[in-house]
């Protein structure tokens, strides 16, 4: 069954199109990456997926479970289940890291905020009572992060480049605790740059330029990525030009 | 006066405090109601001498050399009553090697005409510390007209810390004004936090002089205004000294037709200091705010925690 489904959804800001008719289908329970390089769109998708007030889209419509949530606002999409861990996530004055994974909880239960933090491998004793402000480092705000849409238990969470900023040796728990997403029935749609991430994605759509450009196995798409994309020859919407993509999805 | 008491300390309670900390005799406390004090305790080291005047009270606040109180110093002014006029003069001395932390609670419960003077004098001496935090109480209606004002000299290895706070019901009129001076490798640090609604006016003066050699400065502002309110905050660090460190850090959240303006100063006379400021006026973070709205948080809900934490 589809959780998410993206049709046709075009976007502009400050006068730049930035989606151009882009389609996207999300199973339900699957971990699903989103590649590309960097400007291809991507954040934007995701806080357009979210409903952030900008990137509202002039075209093309969102499904979620099968209901139309184009005109959904923000913080209903939350409160039905979708929820995004943010690439470069805010920092707050005042506001420990207990309040701030506690925000999304439905059941404030002080054991689940202790096991969202041991998932990042953040001592809870230690970080409870931090503030989640510019005292803490990148990595440790990216983990907070994910500690924090962990504890939700969403729906969809839209991981925004999960492992950047994370240490090397911390990777194998960040992909141990999205995992652990989808076992607790989760659909995580994951967007990142390293293959070691996407690996254990179940699909991997390839973004270019605001575009979809292909989508399939993990493995094959990395690879496609690596000869074809690097260094990336389109700069303008890829429709626009003699190149191979056409636009929308090709499968 | 029983009546009085009782009510100031309801009052007390409502607006944050514990009234049972008046019960322990090895805290100090002073309460005084309009002029009248109407409960005191003293400990050991500390000398308190309340006088009354025609609007007001006179106090005279002594620590002994080499005295540290070790349970902070209660202190609660109130006039409970629609309208008043309430001067508090301190006359405050730290000596060398002493030390005190006061926590005081300024309550207007129904203030709909009340006019609360504070005037204080303070000297600190070398190796010494006053931490003095103050929190107000006005009610909902805003006829409040605060004006505390004081001036500070700080010696040697010594720090100064106080807090201010008046985030509970309406501000009314507010206008502060502080001036400190501190000498060789002591530490001022001055935060002060005040939600205004309404149409309440807050206006803010603090002036720091570093003039030792080494000495630190912190003047910390949050203001949030909303409404028709209006905040005007100057902040002032003078450095005059080799080593000589400070920062000036001002934020004011602007909601609504509210209005706020921030004057940071920084007046630098040698070389070997150095003075940073930063201040931010404006909206809250969109991305803060929809952060929290991507965990489920309404926008009210969302600006309410922001805004609660920042204040807290
Ligand atoms: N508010 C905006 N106004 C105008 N252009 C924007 C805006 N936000 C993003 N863009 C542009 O849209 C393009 C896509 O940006 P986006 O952040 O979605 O890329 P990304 O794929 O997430 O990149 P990265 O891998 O660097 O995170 C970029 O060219 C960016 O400059
Ligand atoms: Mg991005």
């Amino acid at each position: 069954m589809e959780i998410l489904r993206i049709d046709k959804v075009s976007l502009t800001l400050e006068g730049r199109q930035i989606l151009k008719d882009l389609s996207l289908v999300v199973k339900e329970g699957s971990i699903h990456s989103i590649l590309g390089i960097n400007a291809a769109g991507k954040s934007s998708l995701a806080y357009l997926i979210m409903g952030c007030a900008d990137y509202v889209p002039e075209k093309g419509k969102i499904f979620f479970a099968g209901n139309d949530i184009t005109q959904l606002p923000l913080s209903k999409r939350a409160k039905i289940g979708i929820t995004l861990a943010w690439q470069e996530p805010a920092r707050f004055e005042g506001l420990t890291v207990k309040d701030y994974i506690m925000v999304g909880m439905k059941e404030k239960k002080e054991a689940l905020i202790e096991e969202a933090l041991h998932q990042v491998l953040l001592e809870p004793k230690d970080y409870l009572n931090r503030v989640v402000d510019r005292t803490l480092s990148g990595g440790e705000r990216k983990r907070i992060e994910l500690a924090a849409v962990y504890a939700m238990k969403p729906r969809l969470a839209i991981l925004d480049e999960p492992d950047s900023g994370i240490d090397i040796l911390a990777l194998d728990d960040i992909i141990k605790l999205i995992k652990n997403l989808k076992k607790h029935g989760t659909t995580v749609l994951l967007i990142t740059h390293r293959e070691e991430v996407s690996e254990i994605s179940d699909i991997t759509s390839l973004m270019c330029s605001g575009l979809i450009v292909k989508e399939g196995e993990t493995k094959d798409i990395v690879k496609y990525f690596k000869e074809k994309c690097v260094p990336c020859p389109t700069k303008i919407f890829p429709s626009q030009q003699n190149g191979e993509f056409r636009g929308g999805i090709i499968n | 006066m029983r009546e009085d008491y009782e009510a100031m300390l309801k009052a007390y309670s409502e607006a944050g405090g514990t009234p049972d900390i008046f019960k322990n005799s090895n805290i100090a406390h002073l309460i005084i109601h309009k002029n009248k004090v109407i409960g005191k305790n003293l400990i050991k080291g500390l000398t308190i001498v309340p006088e009354e005047t025609a609007w007001g009270i006179e106090i005279n606040l002594k620590v002994e050399k080499g005295i540290k109180i070790e349970n902070p110093v209660h202190l609660c002014f109130g006039v409970l009553t629609k309208e008043g006029i309430q001067e508090i003069k301190i006359k405050a001395k730290i000596e060398d090697n002493g030390g005190v932390k006061l926590l005081a609670h300024c309550i207007f419960p129904d203030a709909v005409k009340i006019v609360h003077k504070m005037d204080a004098e303070i000297e600190i001496g070398n190796d010494a510390y006053y931490e003095y935090k103050e929190v107000h109480y006005h009610g909902k209606i805003g006829g409040v007209e605060v004006i505390p004002q004081a001036k500070i000299k700080v010696g040697k290895n010594s720090h100064l810390l106080t807090n201010f706070s008046l985030l509970q019901g309406r501000v009314g009129v507010f206008d502060l004004n502080y001036e400190t001076e501190i000498l060789d490798n002591s530490s001022l640090n001055i935060t002060t936090k005040i939600y205004g609604y309404g149409n309440d006016k807050i206006k803010i003066k603090e002036v720091g002089h570093l003039k030792g050699r080494n000495s630190r400065g912190l003047l910390k502002s949050r203001i949030v205004v909303k409404d028709e309110a209006e905040s005007e905050i100057i902040n002032e660090l003078i450095a005059t000294a080799p080593e000589a460190r400070g920062h000036v850090d001002c934020v004011e959240i602007i909601q609504g037709n509210a209005r706020a303006k921030a004057i940071p100063i920084v007046n630098v006379a040698n070389e070997f200091a150095k003075v940073t400021h930063e201040a931010a006026i404006g909206r809250l973070d969109k991305k803060e705010i929809e952060t929290l709205m991507s965990r489920g948080l309404d926008e009210e809900e969302a600006i309410d925690l922001i805004i609660s934490k920042m204040l807290q």
